[in-house]
């Protein structure tokens, strides 16, 4: 049986442009039940001023993933290996000295739930101010100009006053921005935004992710963006990868694998998400069955239990053999181009017969 | 003057049936603030819903939208009379139950059940699924034929669990099988009105499909009227055929799902509708609205129109006089709509070039247009 890496062809050198390198990373959480495979061998670059959108649910291994990026696992539970090149240096094994100087100043991180990641005690424009007092050395005064300079930035109204404010006298959405603004403070290289509106009313969340964009415009940052949602993707990041049960199933820029998707779970998921402008009297499509146990992962293709192909596959291919994982645009996905063509075709057409004779019968009032 | 896109034949299935079922005016909600040390002086009110009407009609779904702290949690249950009203009157099936007590709502509680959002603290982790979906039998004394197990094993498998499961505890369970679970509490007494308070936002996208689609079987198939309380508005207009767009505890805008979502004419329901990401931004040139800051405080909301401190185009009037919820020029029956200075035509794609018009007197600069590619 050959492995990922072997079959993935990803040992290639990091990519020239890229800022972030990420290659075979595995993270393994031990825990009383056993080991969970939280993320299982996954390779991608980022360059500067692109936005990389990592989709799946939850138990993906999207968040773990980002998380290694910073370092931020404890080693006494977790087992991190792989390859995590920031700007050239290597994050996975680095020194807590080393990553310390990365955290904040190169790569910088943005939380789904602000109210929990800032500090109670310690005013906003404190919290702004700490990574770049530590980072580059400013003063006390200095540092303070500079946060009130951020929450301008992020969009806070008067932000002289607001600078000396605690986060509880924050609203949602405003303490999203100073998380932003702290985030930002050092102009970092790589922002990791970990779900950064999901807590938000969808017209906060419209301003933050146009924040987002704007700031990016301005210092070039990559972004890394972790979220479930689809349309969030489609509408801020350039590239896209797909996650399932720790694995990559499917990558590519983000407009093309949202409008035809080759893996079946993307396929899936793009047919579960009601629309504002589709057919309200078809059902929706969903997914059957439920989400893997990382304890005890499906072998070969870990989609293959709620997979609708399994049977056009030749043999037991998807229950005993891992897919390859997509280097490029693609999918990690036994299917051949041609066959997958024909069978969405095909699914399609029955899912709109199926609908169709539904609508026919008689309704039981 | 305005055509009416999408217009066809009205949906029978909205007004069939007919009866209402359940009526709210004037529905109000204050909650004291308490202050000060030892006794508790009230300091304020927060104005969680401010005089409210709704009428849901037997077998029919009713969403409410809105973001948080709309109020729309809140008319949830007072409709629910989980909570009792501050002002105004509630009305099931001809019966005033407003101030209802305890034992007077006793029969009522048997026809009208709630699903909560988050269906890991809904459940009663130390009893079993038999006694969790049982549990209301037992309080009403119902004693359905053939048995309370045998009814609780249907219920199971009417919401695609197993019969088996009868016997397991919810931790044993995903989060949508415990939402199942949850809906099969809702349905043990044939309930003529399912409040369902944000019954899939706690779900994974593939499971959240599943749970839209059975919630809309049991529509279907047994004739429940909901109200669906979400912030997901695709989501709301998977499920019901009349909508209310809630605002700082007042409707703006309601009418049936077509006038709403193709026909908008509230200044926030073509906000939030523009806000909502798409999956396909490419599918038409939408006009996007940015909104800027965030919902005031209930404790002390707005003079006049409740949205006009983030709209664009509030003027003067706006902060003396709240428009009324009326029915305006180019409206369909029923969809009525609280603004002075209403949006014309669609939200979405079929919106000519420079046919902007009607946002005469742009205000201020306080929101970003732009033509989306």
């Amino acid at each position: 049986m050959s492995t990922w890496t072997e079959t993935a062809g990803f040992e290639a050198p990091p990519d020239g442009d890229a800022f972030l390198s990420v290659r075979d990373l595995r993270v393994r959480f031990s825990t009383e039940d056993g080991t969970v495979h939280a993320v299982d061998g996954i390779s991608f670059d980022l360059a500067r001023g692109r936005t990389l959108g990592i989709v799946g649910e939850s138990g993906s291994g999207k968040s773990v993933t980002g998380l290694s990026v910073l370092g931020l696992h404890d080693p006494r539970t977790t087992e991190v290996t792989g390859r995590v090149l920031l700007d050239g240096q290597e994050v996975i094994g680095a020194r807590e000295k080393t990553l310390e100087r990365l955290r904040g100043d190169t790569v910088a991180m943005v939380f789904q739930d602000s109210l929990t990641a800032l500090s109670p005690y310690h005013t906003v424009g404190e919290q702004i101010a700490e990574p770049y007092r530590k980072h580059k050395g400013a003063s006390r005064r200095e540092a303070r100009r500079r946060a009130i300079e951020m929450l301008d930035r992020v969009g806070i109204p008067n932000p002289r006053l607001r600078v000396d404010d605690h986060p509880h006298q924050f609203s949602g959405g405003m303490r999203q921005r100073a998380m932003i603004a702290m985030a930002l403070v050092c102009d970092p290289d790589l922002l990791i935004a970990d779900e950064p509106t999901t807590a938000l009313d969808v017209t906060v969340q419209a301003q933050i992710l146009d924040l987002l964009k704007d700031l990016q415009q301005e210092f070039g940052s990559a972004i890394v963006l972790i979220t479930h949602d689809l349309g969030v993707v489609a509408e801020t990041a350039d590239d896209v990868l797909v996650m399932y049960a720790g694995r990559v199933v499917e990558r590519g820029p983000a407009a093309e694998v949202l409008r035809s998707p080759r893996h079946p779970y993307t396929r899936g998921l793009l047919g579960s998400v009601p629309r504002l402008d589709g057919d309200v009297e078809e059902d929706l499509v969903p997914i059957p069955g439920f989400p893997p146990n990382l304890l005890d992962p499906p072998t070969g293709c870990a989609f293959h239990p709620r997979c609708a192909f399994v049977g056009e596959v030749g043999g037991t291919r998807c229950v005993d053999e891992r897919p390859t994982p997509p280097a490029g645009r693609g999918a990690a996905c036994h299917l051949t181009a041609d066959r997958r063509r024909v069978l969405f075709a095909e699914q399609t057409d029955e899912q709109a017969a199926e609908q169709a004779a539904e609508q026919t019968e008689p309704r039981p009032r | 003057m305005t055509v009416e896109t999408g217009a066809g034949p009205r949906p029978a299935a909205s007004r069939e049936g007919g009866e209402p079922l359940l009526t709210a005016e004037g529905l109000t909600k204050h909650f004291p603030i308490k202050g000060g040390f030892l006794f508790g002086r009230r300091v304020g009110t927060v104005r969680a819903v401010d005089g409210i009407d709704l009428t849901v009609h037997e077998g029919e779904s009713l969403g409410l939208v809105g973001e948080s702290g709309c109020g729309k949690s809140t008319t949830g249950r007072l409709l629910a009379r989980l909570l009792e009203p501050s002002g105004g009157r509630i009305t099931y099936r001809g019966r005033d139950i407003t101030h209802a007590s305890r034992t007077q709502l006793a029969p009522i509680r048997t026809e009208i059940q709630m699903i909560f959002q988050d269906p890991y603290s809904s459940l009663n982790p130390r009893q079993t699924v038999g006694t969790i979906i049982g549990g209301p039998m037992e309080i009403n004394g119902i004693d359905p034929p053939g048995g309370r197990e045998r009814r609780v094993r249907e219920l199971l498998e009417t919401v695609g669990l197993g019969a088996e499961h009868y016997n397991r505890f919810p931790h044993e369970f995903s989060g949508g099988q415990r939402q199942r679970i949850g809906i099969a509490r809702a349905l043990a007494l044939d309930p003529k009105l399912i409040v369902a308070d944000e019954p899939v936002s706690a779900l994974d996208v593939s499971i959240q499909a599943q749970v839209v689609n059975l919630l809309r079987r049991v529509r279907r198939e047994m004739g429940i009227a909901f109200v669906f309380i979400a912030h997901d508005l695709a989501v709301v207009r998977h499920f019901s055929q009349r909508v209310a767009v809630m605002y700082l505890g007042r409707i703006v805008e309601t009418g049936d799902r077509d006038s709403i979502y193709a026909n908008p004419r509230h200044p926030y329901t073509h906000a939030l509708l523009s806000a909502v990401p798409r999956v396909r931004p490419e599918d038409g040139g939408r006009t996007r609205i940015r909104l800027t800051g965030d919902v005031p405080s209930p404790v002390d909301p707005p003079s006049g129109c409740r949205f006009r401190t983030r709209c664009w185009k509030a003027q003067e009037v706006c902060a003396e006089r709240e428009p009324p919820l009326a029915r305006l020029d180019g409206n369909r029956e029923g969809h009525l709509t609280a603004c002075h200075f209403p949006e014309d035509g669609p939200p979405g794609p079929p919106r000519p070039p420079g046919g902007d018009g009607g946002d005469g007197g742009d205000g201020a600069g306080r929101v970003k247009r732009a033509e989306s590619d």
